[in-house]
């Protein structure tokens, strides 16, 4: 196991060296920087004025060069300045954090307690007309787009309370706290809502044809019994893949839905930070990401054998 | 004795309910004004942006020399007050402008300001101190400008090198604060500190702006309101939800488009809103130094297809102005009378008789129904751009050109038309002040930066010369009118129309006024205020 551990974690830190290569210079292929962003907006271009912000922030350099300027810096932790505000990047940073953080969290609560359950009735109920309702909604939440279905909340809100639930970072009570995060965390949940009931319901309708699962009903154990303790217990371990896999990919959601239920979380701030070709906080930002992707693959790994005691990591 | 008491009574009612309506118009003090931006600007600096989404919340933290009455909506030569000057005076024929400063006037830190930090800023716009702005943009509204003297604290002098009465007007622009000399300009872009009416508080990027009242304000009982905060969300359609939703007092100026305003005035009946023209115009930008649109028939082809109402009808619902380089009457001060206007080729009436004109133009050319002309038609990849370019595209077909949309991200835009990488494009041009010497020497004098096209007419531009110096309104306004039409009239840069935008805002929000003919000058704020 200590072995395994050992190699796991040498194999992390080379896929985030190899990604803190591809963000750097797939940054540097997309065309324009801060300094042609700034002109353009201002409509001239002075050569010389041009040239010494170019020096002043650094990109005149060798990409070799600015790679290692980075990169030496994020390993000290000197996360360099944002070109466009000028404070310190971690600064820019850090308080989005918690942000989307909870929002995210929120929306993975939000899918794996509704999806699960509603997954274990639809597998139970096969072929009934409330399987056929779960398996509607299921679907509408796969072809809503969050973007859409967040205006649609939003429209419906103000015009049905005459309210709009969009982010409050004063909240004077706890109820308008809980509704800054939880709409649109299910707005953004409801699609991972979706697909986690999905894949909870045909994993259960596998394992429910399994024989260890007869040998229970015939040695008397209850429903609630087989369907909870033995069969989900069993069918879980993809339904983890499939969260751990949405974890990551709930980034992508969270940039449509913090920009319009504007919640100032560190989505929609990378996407402004690229707009501006704003390097320091794109490539900070997005190494943070990563780290957060691959330790969250490898703590559903790690899942796998707390679910299944089958599963050991010998070395 | 009872019909003096009945009297008495009339008389006390009367007098109560005199002072309610007389009291019903008082500006009340308090409040904070709430409203959505567009956008996060990139700094806190307005010396160092070219966009209002700088000066919208920035502009209330400053004080000009000079200012366009705030609540005149027409910004002109004739209500330009005075503001951190007391008074002004052309001396030396012309040559010299002289201001007396208004004296106790402090800084947001306390310090006094004086003409030291006059001079300061306007020596830092002109290239000429050692602290320098990291972007100049209107660095060439000064060239005329030989130097700034002072004479003591309260005194300052603009002297030129040949008389420029424009000056007056580009001093008064949202564009020109003056800012402090014992303020880096970094620090300007971070921690703006002004002697304006409301004071910098913070900004965070993609997030909020806010500013509260300078109590220390010079101006006694201004202004009303405690503070502005601006929320940014840079999505339109949340930000409408919400200013019906009433979290906000008011929209970005200038922001409701025509068909969301009438949403607006649907969803929230009682909001007052207003629709003005920005001063922005959409312009056809052409590569004249490279073929095909080297030839003058082919570009004055394209100049007659225009059916320019089309334009508007489509994107403005009709709430749109045909003009030339200077903002069309009755908003715009310089623009050419209509009957002046249809004679220029294209802006005819007769759309059908200009695109026969423009097809046999087309055929001198080499160009017919069998021989088509495929061009790329370059623009940035923001709605306001890419729909009058298609828009465009659908006009050009019926000459025989074949447009292919190319839509161009905002960081290569410029680039990619300063080395000449485009054979069309569409553009849009705003203009800060309502005046020919900004317009003409920005975007049509021969080197130019912002002159895209490479326009240069020596004649015309002896011209812009002239009227610059003209102190006569008339005789200007006659000389301006004749180079715009020949700038029409060459292809220099076709202009398709003048927009006109909404700005709203709930009905107890007074004092609000939007220009009409700027979009970079009316934010002062100072005199608005909440009947809450």
């Amino acid at each position: 196991m200590f072995a395994y551990l050992v190699r796991r974690l040498f194999l992390m830190l080379v896929t985030l060296f190899g990604i803190s290569i591809v963000i750097f210079f797939l940054l540097r292929i997309v065309p324009g920087n801060i300094v042609d962003i700034l002109f353009a907006a201002a409509g001239y271009v002075d050569p010389a004025d041009k040239a010494n912000l170019e020096k002043e922030l650094g990109i005149d350099q060798p990409l070799i060069v600015q790679y290692w300027h980075w990169i030496s810096g994020f390993l000290r932790g000197d996360f360099g300045y944002s070109y466009v505000s000028e404070k310190p990047a971690l600064q820019e940073i850090l308080p989005r954090i918690p942000i989307t953080a909870r929002l995210a969290g929120l929306a993975l609560l939000f899918s794996a307690s509704i999806g699960i359950p509603l997954g274990v009735i639809s597998a139970v109920k096969q072929g009934t007309k409330l399987d056929y309702a779960l398996r509607v909604v299921s679907l509408s939440g796969l072809s809503l787009p969050s973007f859409w279905l967040g205006l649609l909340i939003l429209t419906a809100a103000v015009a049905m309370f005459g309210q709009i639930p969009i982010f409050n970072p004063n909240p004077q009570t706890w109820l308008e706290a809980f509704t800054t995060y939880a709409v649109p965390a299910a707005a953004v949940g409801f699609r991972s809502a979706a697909l986690t009931m999905r894949i909870t319901r045909s994993s259960m309708l596998e394992v429910l044809r399994q024989d260890y699962i007869r040998t229970a009903r015939a040695k008397g154990a209850s429903d609630a019994a087989v369907n909870y303790h033995h069969a989900l217990k069993n069918a879980i371990l993809p339904v983890i893949t499939v969260i751990g896999i949405e974890a990551a990919f709930l980034i992508g959601g969270l940039i449509v839905t913090e920009t319009v239920f504007n919640i100032p979380g560190v989505a929609r701030f990378l996407v402004e930070a690229i707009r501006w070709r704003d390097y320091p906080i794109v490539q900070n930002l997005v190494m943070f990401i990563a780290v957060v992707v691959v330790f969250a693959n490898f703590t559903v790994d790690m899942l796998y054998a707390v679910f299944d005691p089958r599963i050991r990591y010998t070395d | 004795m009872r019909s003096v008491r009945a009297l008495a009574a009339t008389a006390a009612l009367s007098l109560l309910a005199f002072s309610t309506i007389a009291f019903a118009g008082e500006p009340k003090q308090g409040g904070i004004l709430r409203m959505y931006h567009r956008d996060s600007p990139g700094n806190a600096s307005i010396h160092e942006g070219a966009t209002y989404s700088l000066n919208v919340p920035f502009m209330p933290v400053f004080n000009n020399l000079v200012i366009y009455k705030q609540d005149e909506a027409q910004n002109r030569m004739d209500n330009i007050m005075p503001e951190l000057a007391e008074s002004w005076a052309w001396v030396n024929d012309n040559k010299t402008l002289t201001f007396k400063l208004r004296q106790g006037v402090k800084w947001h830190d306390g310090k006094p300001f004086t003409s030291a930090d006059v001079k300061c800023t306007f020596d830092m716009l002109m290239g000429k101190s050692q602290q320098k702005f990291r972007q100049n943009p209107r660095k060439t509204w000064y060239e005329q400008v030989n130097d700034i003297s002072t004479n003591g604290d309260l005194e300052v002098s603009f002297n030129l090198k040949r008389p420029q009465p424009s000056l007056l007007a580009l001093l008064a622009s949202g564009y020109t604060p003056v800012y402090p000399c014992h303020v880096s300009p970094g620090d300007m872009r971070t921690h703006p500190i002004g002697t304006g009416p409301f004071k910098f508080v913070e900004f965070k990027a993609n997030e909020s702006i806010k500013l509260t009242r300078n109590t220390d304000y010079w101006r006694k009982g201004r202004p009303y309101l405690d503070g502005i905060e601006f929320t940014i969300i840079p999505n339109r359609s949340t930000a409408i939800l919400a200013f019906v939703a009433g979290k906000f007092d008011m929209t970005f100026p200038t922001e409701v488009s025509i068909p969301l305003l009438k949403d607006v005035k649907s969803q929230a009946p009682n909001a007052v809103c207003v629709v003005e023209p920005n001063n922005v115009a959409t312009n056809i930008i052409v590569n004249s130094s490279a073929p095909p649109f080297d030839n003058i028939d082919i570009r004055r082809a394209m100049a007659l297809t225009l059916d320019r109402k089309a334009f508007i009808s489509i994107m403005f619902e009709g709430q749109g102005d045909v003009g030339g380089t200077m903002l069309p009457p009755p908003n715009g001060l310089w623009g050419m009378p209509k009957e002046m206007l249809e004679t220029i080729p294209g802006y005819g009436p007769d759309v059908k008789a200009n695109r026969e004109e423009a097809k046999k133009l087309m055929q001198k050319a080499g160009y017919g129904p069998d021989k088509h002309l495929a061009v790329k038609v370059s623009t940035r990849n923001i709605p306001v751009y890419r729909d009058p370019a298609v828009i465009l595209i659908d006009q050009l077909k019926s000459i025989y050109i074949d447009g292919e949309l190319d839509v161009v991200e905002t960081a290569n835009w410029f680039p990619k038309i300063a080395r000449k990488d485009y054979m069309l494009g569409l553009n849009l041009t705003g203009n800060a002040v309502d005046d020919p010497d900004q317009s003409f020497y920005e975007n049509y004098s021969c080197g130019s930066e912002r002159n895209y096209t490479n326009y240069c007419n020596k004649e015309i531009e002896k011209l812009f010369d002239v009227q610059s110096q003209e102190t006569d309104i008339a005789k200007r306004k006659k000389l301006v009118w004749d180079i715009d039409k020949k700038l029409q009239e060459d292809v220099a840069r076709p202009i398709i129309f003048h927009a006109r935008t909404g700005s709203c805002w709930q009905p107890y929000v007074k004092g609000v006024t939007i220009m009409s003919n700027s979009s970079y000058n009316g934010y002062r704020y100072e005199d608005v205020w909440m009947d809450k």
